[in-house]
């Protein structure tokens, strides 16, 4: 009969329209309890599916990328507090597909020789396109991709450069952000601590070791 | 030991074609042995006349891709490069033509495909080859005040600081600058000699108008019932920032000219500057709906140049098949969303499409959780993927974001191949098919034939819903899709209403695919995800050609990559299903009303960020 397919659709729409305040009912009419979160956003979701942000906002999973930040040590490490973790050996910057990094190679005022920790670092944030390879190809671990997004600011040309301050974060807070990749890439290393320190102390079991076995 | 997958046949159809070609053109035909390179070059003198034999008796029916390469310092030349295929199916034939970089000039070969139009106006646009015989030929992404043909290799941008990236200035010593202080405003555009901005404004959209207004001078004959009507740029049918300017005797088009390019920016310039790897996440960039069968055509293309070299290992089987999946979900994603906004166009305001991003959203969730982004994946990598699939799709509480999620990747992935897409799938069926305000606003309009749909290059569901058997998935297969099972889904009265049943089909075959998938992975799960070493940013790229291709949701998607052996591609190319698809439009929309203008535009599915790019 000429119609009957806009009734069958529109009953879709009842079914949906339902569903919402069957959902509703479920949940004590507090659609934003945490309880109902998971189930409402997941595969079982019926009802209602938008998230009401910013009253609600979605923890985002660990591989999330945003603005990367630079890794340091944590503030009350016994002996290299807030020390960072890049060495400044320029491969985030040659890989960096926007080149949007900048780095001044840290050098000893005295000898001039490069050491492993830059003088400056920046990045600006209105170029970077969060693709993420800076943090895939570092090899010391230093730079991290953040989880916070919201860096909306009244002033682009003031507050967009990123210098090294702004970027650093304790390694405390990626341990936060993403447990599971924190501890991957720590067992990769072979320890908590920075790739250098492990080498060092490596090196040093081995001395002592060695002076030992004399 | 992983299992490997064997490389892409590597028969090139260029030998036995040639030795037929060769009878008739003696000379005028030859063999490119350049290294690295495949194909016939041919004397532009005769290239049209090699163009109709090679589609009427070597049945070479369809234009995939023409393109032009700037061999600046490598013989001074520019060359069209043009990938033939049959309807049938196999490799492409690729066929060149040379021409000096000065008054650079070949045969237009609009007389031959349809599908040559769009593709010779960019070459013009871009790389400056004027195409003899062309019916239209102006500039098609940039405007008449533009300097320049920007893809030659001597053309610098504003903001040039040198040919490849990565920069010096970035490291030891990056004494950051902003992009302003080198691009200041003002001084960031070049006009070409003699141009007046002033007197630009009427001149242009005279012009523009003069040649769709069939001859009628508009501004006299307004008392008439013809109107030439500008849709667009900003028009929420458009599905971004894209222009028609349609001229009607009544409600009815009489012609309609499709206006472009103000999303340009170069892509393909930009493509240059980057180094390889950094071209993947730029390739999110160009469909953002799909960006992951972007980023996997890239990674073919690369890959195959790659395959050249003595030291290449292929992608693992794992990888293949988490490509696939990622491939597949991705097809689905475009299409719900394609459906949704068809509808959106047919003035079913939002409630279908809600109902279409519901899905989309649980499928960019699984995306999220092992890409690390929604849209803006760049998750292939050259050999394989940048990551596994993770355990757990879990989120940890932080003071920004509190609401947590922690579900099984696997069996998430379960769930939602078996129950919750076929379903969704289903409701649309149930919900639209048989739904007469769908079925009175599609059925009939916007008819593409069979014989039309090949000749102007159409691709993907547009090719499909005309009657063309054509997916490149089975014409010429890559990644595993050789040892799946699946149909190609094809309607047969191409109009709008068979485009929007493609969709609904191909959804299905994609989850029958999926289904197929998803054993693969549990059973390759812990196998490497990537081929070879990582960790390297600069891979090594022999000298040579290669054209990747997919079957992007849109349609074929191919990338025309050159290498000189650097780290940097020479000659980057992207066929873009998008743009191609629109050299039908004033065809599909002759003769219907304004608003089915709307409808045939939605059921074409474009995205501006690939048509302009
Ligand atoms: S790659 Fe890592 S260690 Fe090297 S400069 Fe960048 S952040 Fe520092
Ligand atoms: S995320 Fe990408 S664009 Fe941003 S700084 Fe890192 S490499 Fe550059």
């Amino acid at each position: 009969m000429y119609g009957s397919g806009v009734w069958r659709g529109l009953l879709v729409t009842l079914k949906h329209f339902v569903a919402t305040y069957v959902d509703d009912i479920r949940w004590g009419f507090r659609r934003r309890n945490p309880a109902a979160f998971p189930v409402r956003q997941s595969l079982d979701g019926r009802g209602v599916f938008t998230v009401e942000y910013p009253e609600e906002k979605i923890a985002v999973p660990e591989r999330f990328r945003f603005i990367p930040f630079l890794v340091v040590d944590n503030y009350d490490h016994p002996e290299r507090a807030g020390h960072d973790w890049c060495t400044s050996c320029g491969i985030c910057a040659k890989v960096c597909p926007p080149q949007c990094i900048w780095i001044v190679r840290g050098s000893d005022p005295d000898s001039g020789r490069p050491v492993p920790e830059p003088d400056a670092f920046y990045i600006d944030i209105d170029l970077c396109m969060n693709c993420g390879l800076c943090a895939e190809f570092c090899p010391f671990d230093a730079i991290k991709m953040d989880h916070d997004y919201e860096l909306a600011s009244y002033d682009r040309t003031s507050n967009h450069i990123y210098d090294k301050r702004r970027l650093s974060k304790e390694f405390r807070y990626w341990q936060s952000i993403a447990p599971t990749i924190a501890e991957q890439e720590a067992s990769a290393r072979g320890g908590w601590e920075h790739k250098d320190v492990l080498k060092q102390k490596a090196k040093d079991a081995k001395a002592v070791a060695s002076e030992q076995a004399e | 030991m992983t299992e490997q997958v064997p490389t892409a046949d590597t028969v090139t159809p260029t030998g036995e074609t040639l030795n037929v070609l060769h009878k008739r053109f003696k000379k005028a035909v030859r063999q490119d042995d350049r290294d690295g390179y495949d194909g016939i070059l041919i004397d532009p003198a005769r290239l049209v006349e090699v163009a109709t034999a090679a589609r009427d008796e070597l049945g070479y029916d369809y234009l995939a891709s023409a393109t032009a390469v700037d061999y600046l310092g490598k013989g001074d030349h520019l060359e069209m490069v043009y990938h033939l295929c049959r309807t049938s199916g196999g490799p492409a034939l690729v066929l060149k033509a040379q021409t000096p970089r000065e008054n650079a000039e070949l045969p237009s070969l609009t007389g031959v495909w349809s599908g040559a139009d769009f593709q010779e106006r960019e070459a013009w646009d871009l790389m400056g080859i004027r195409f003899t015989g062309h019916p239209n030929l102006k500039r098609i992404l940039l405007w008449e005040g533009f300097d320049g043909h920007p893809l030659r290799k001597d053309w610098r941008e504003a903001y040039y600081e040198a040919d490849q990236k990565p920069f010096d200035s970035r490291w030891p010593d990056g004494h950051v600058r902003r992009a302003e202080q080198d691009n200041p405003y003002g001084k960031n555009v070049r006009y070409p000699d003699g141009f007046v901005l002033d007197e630009y404004q009427s001149t242009a959209e005279d012009a523009l108008y003069a040649d769709v207004a069939l001859g009628l001078d508009v501004s006299a004959d307004l008392a008439t019932e013809r109107v030439v009507v500008s849709m667009g740029p900003q028009h929420p049918s458009t599905h971004g920032v894209f222009r028609m300017i349609v001229t009607l005797d009544g409600e009815r088009i009489e012609a309609l000219e499709p206006v472009m390019g103000y999303l340009h920016r170069n892509h393909e310039k930009i493509g240059e500057r980057n180094t390889f790897l950094q071209n993947m996440p730029y390739t999110d960039r160009l469909d953002y709906i799909c960006s992951l069968s972007n980023n996997l055509g890239y990674a073919l293309a690369v890959e195959r140049l790659m395959s050249l070299g003595s030291r290449y290992e292929p992608p693992t089987y794992r990888a293949e098949a988490i490509r696939v999946l990622m491939a597949e979900l991705t097809r689905i994603v475009n299409h719900m969303w394609a459906i949704g906004f068809l509808l959106n166009d047919l003035g079913a305001f939002f409630t279908p499409m809600m109902y279409a991003v519901t899905e989309r959203e649980l499928i960019l969730d699984f995306f999220e959780a092992t890409t690390g982004s929604r849209m803006m994946c760049n998750y292939m990598r050259f050999g394989g993927v940048a990551h596994d699939i993770p355990d757990r799709m879990r989120s940890e509480a932080s003071l920004i974001n509190d609401r947590v999620r922690d579900e099984n990747t696997m069996e998430y992935l379960h769930k939602l191949i078996n129950e919750r897409l076929p379903r969704a799938i289903d409701q649309f069926d149930e919900y639209l098919t048989t739904s007469e305000i769908v079925t009175n606003r599609c059925i009939g309009v916007g008819v593409l034939s069979t014989a039309d749909a090949i000749a102007a290059s159409a691709a993907g569901p547009v090719l499909r819903a005309s009657g063309v058997p054509y997916d490149v998935r089975r014409a010429d297969p890559y990644s595993i899709y050789a040892d799946l099972d699946f149909d190609v889904a094809v309607r047969y009265h191409g109009d709008v209403y068979d485009r929007y049943l493609i969709r609904l089909d191909e959804m299905r075959q994609s989850i029958r695919i999926l289904k197929q998938v998803w054993p693969l992975l549990m059973d390759t799960g812990g196998q490497p995800f990537f081929a070879g070493r990582g960790g390297i940013y600069s891979p090594r790229v022999p000298a040579g050609e290669s054209y990747g291709r997919v079957e992007n949701p849109k349609g074929e998607l191919g990338y025309y990559v050159v290498s000189d052996g650097g780290q940097n591609p020479r000659r980057y190319h992207v066929r873009a299903p998008s743009f191609i698809n629109l050299t039908a439009l004033e065809q599909m929309c002759k003769g219907h009303k304004v608003a089915d203008v709307v409808a045939i535009l939605g059921s074409i599915d474009i995205v501006l960020g690939e048509t302009d790019r």
